[in-house]
């Protein structure tokens, strides 16, 4: 750690903790994400700039090149000293290159998915369980008028593994999204007591 | 230049960051001439990572650079690198320079993050319980 706090201040120091929201196109990510946050939805149009400027051509006649990836920002204050982050990214393919660095040091991640179009969510699972080092949990989206679905025939079609948890949860409601939080945060302490026993 | 400041530039960049240089253009002059071309920094700054100013001291403040001395300011409110982005309306790569800048003139104090605790389950055991008690 660095040296330059003031330890006369016993209130500075502070840990923020994140947890990454995935999952494909439309599967309600920003919606879980605002049905938790204290905060407003953050413009994000500066995160990125200089990566999103790599990847677009100029537009034809010079014009000035403007990508803007709304990305989600969600922020929960559990103690005075204790926050937690919630980040997310567009579910299009072409933005899967923004998850490497939102997603470093995370504690977790929830990837949604929409049982309509459950092939929306294949890619974010298979970066969770190949590309990346994150304890991961499945959160269904019970988007309303559907019925209730049977997760061993999801888990079936998203082939995921066994060590995966799956749950139902509703993204507009915010006790269903502390849940899934909570579902993550589990999962997670779960694998770090495996890892060192004791 | 601080010493921090010359450690970082001698870093070579990777090719990521290679090719967005040759392709800098209009706004994103600004930004990257503010670094120095730095685009690696030493400090691990997350974009979870909060930055704080112990102690303001305004003729630190008057010495520094406009975005240097907006983002000093601004972290007066203890703040994530990811909000001193969005609402210094700098990219998180600028962030995170200007941020080791400072630190470097322990000028800020850079919070740690649960991962700096490798996610131990103490660290997590909090988080959960305060999950459990947000009131619904
Ligand atoms: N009925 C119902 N609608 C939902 C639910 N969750 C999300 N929606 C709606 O579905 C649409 C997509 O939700 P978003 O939260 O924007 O999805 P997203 O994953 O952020 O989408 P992208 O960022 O474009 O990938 C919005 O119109 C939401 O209002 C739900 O649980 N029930
Ligand atoms: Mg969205």
């Amino acid at each position: 750690m660095d040296s330059s706090s003031s330890p006369s201040d016993p209130g500075l120091l502070t840990i923020s903790a994140k947890i990454v929201v995935a999952g494909g196109f439309g599967v309600g990510k920003t919606t879980l994400v605002n049905s938790v946050s204290e905060v407003r939805p953050l413009n994000t149009d500066a995160w990125m700039t200089e990566a999103s400027e790599g990847v677009d051509d100029l537009p034809p006649g010079g014009g000035k090149s403007k990508t803007t990836v709304a990305m989600d920002f969600g922020r929960i204050t559990l103690q005075p000293d204790l926050l937690l982050y919630l980040f997310g990214t567009p579910g299009q393919a072409r933005f899967w290159f923004l998850w490497d660095d939102l997603s470093r040091g995370a504690l977790g991640a929830v990837v949604l998915v929409d049982t309509n179009r459950i092939d929306q969510s294949f890619a974010a699972v298979n970066y969770f369980e190949n590309d990346s080092v994150l304890p991961f949990i499945v959160a269904v989206n019970r988007f309303e008028g559907k019925p209730e679905h049977d997760l061993a025939e999801v888990r079936e079609a998203l082939a995921l593994n066994e060590d995966v948890p799956l749950i139902e949860c509703d993204a507009r409601s915010r006790a269903s999204a502390i849940d899934v939080l909570q579902g993550v945060v589990t999962h997670s302490l779960s694998l770090a007591k495996v890892s060192a026993p004791g | 230049m601080t010493d921090s400041a010359k450690d970082v530039m001698t870093v070579s960049h990777d090719d990521k960051s290679d090719g967005a240089q040759t392709k800098m253009r209009s706004k994103r002059v600004r930004p990257y001439a503010l670094t120095g071309g730095r685009t690696r920094t030493r400090h691990h700054l997350l974009v979870e990572t909060l930055i704080s100013v112990p102690e303001f001291d305004p003729v630190l403040a008057e010495s520094l650079m406009p975005e240097s001395r907006a983002l000093y300011s601004r972290a007066c409110q203890r703040m994530s690198i990811a909000e001193l982005s969005a609402n210094l309306d700098l990219p998180l790569g600028v962030i995170r320079v200007l941020v080791s800048d400072l630190a470097g003139q322990n000028a800020v104090f850079i919070h740690p993050t649960a991962y700096a605790y490798q996610n131990n389950p103490q660290v997590l055991e909090r988080i959960l319980d305060g999950l459990k008690q947000l009131p619904v």
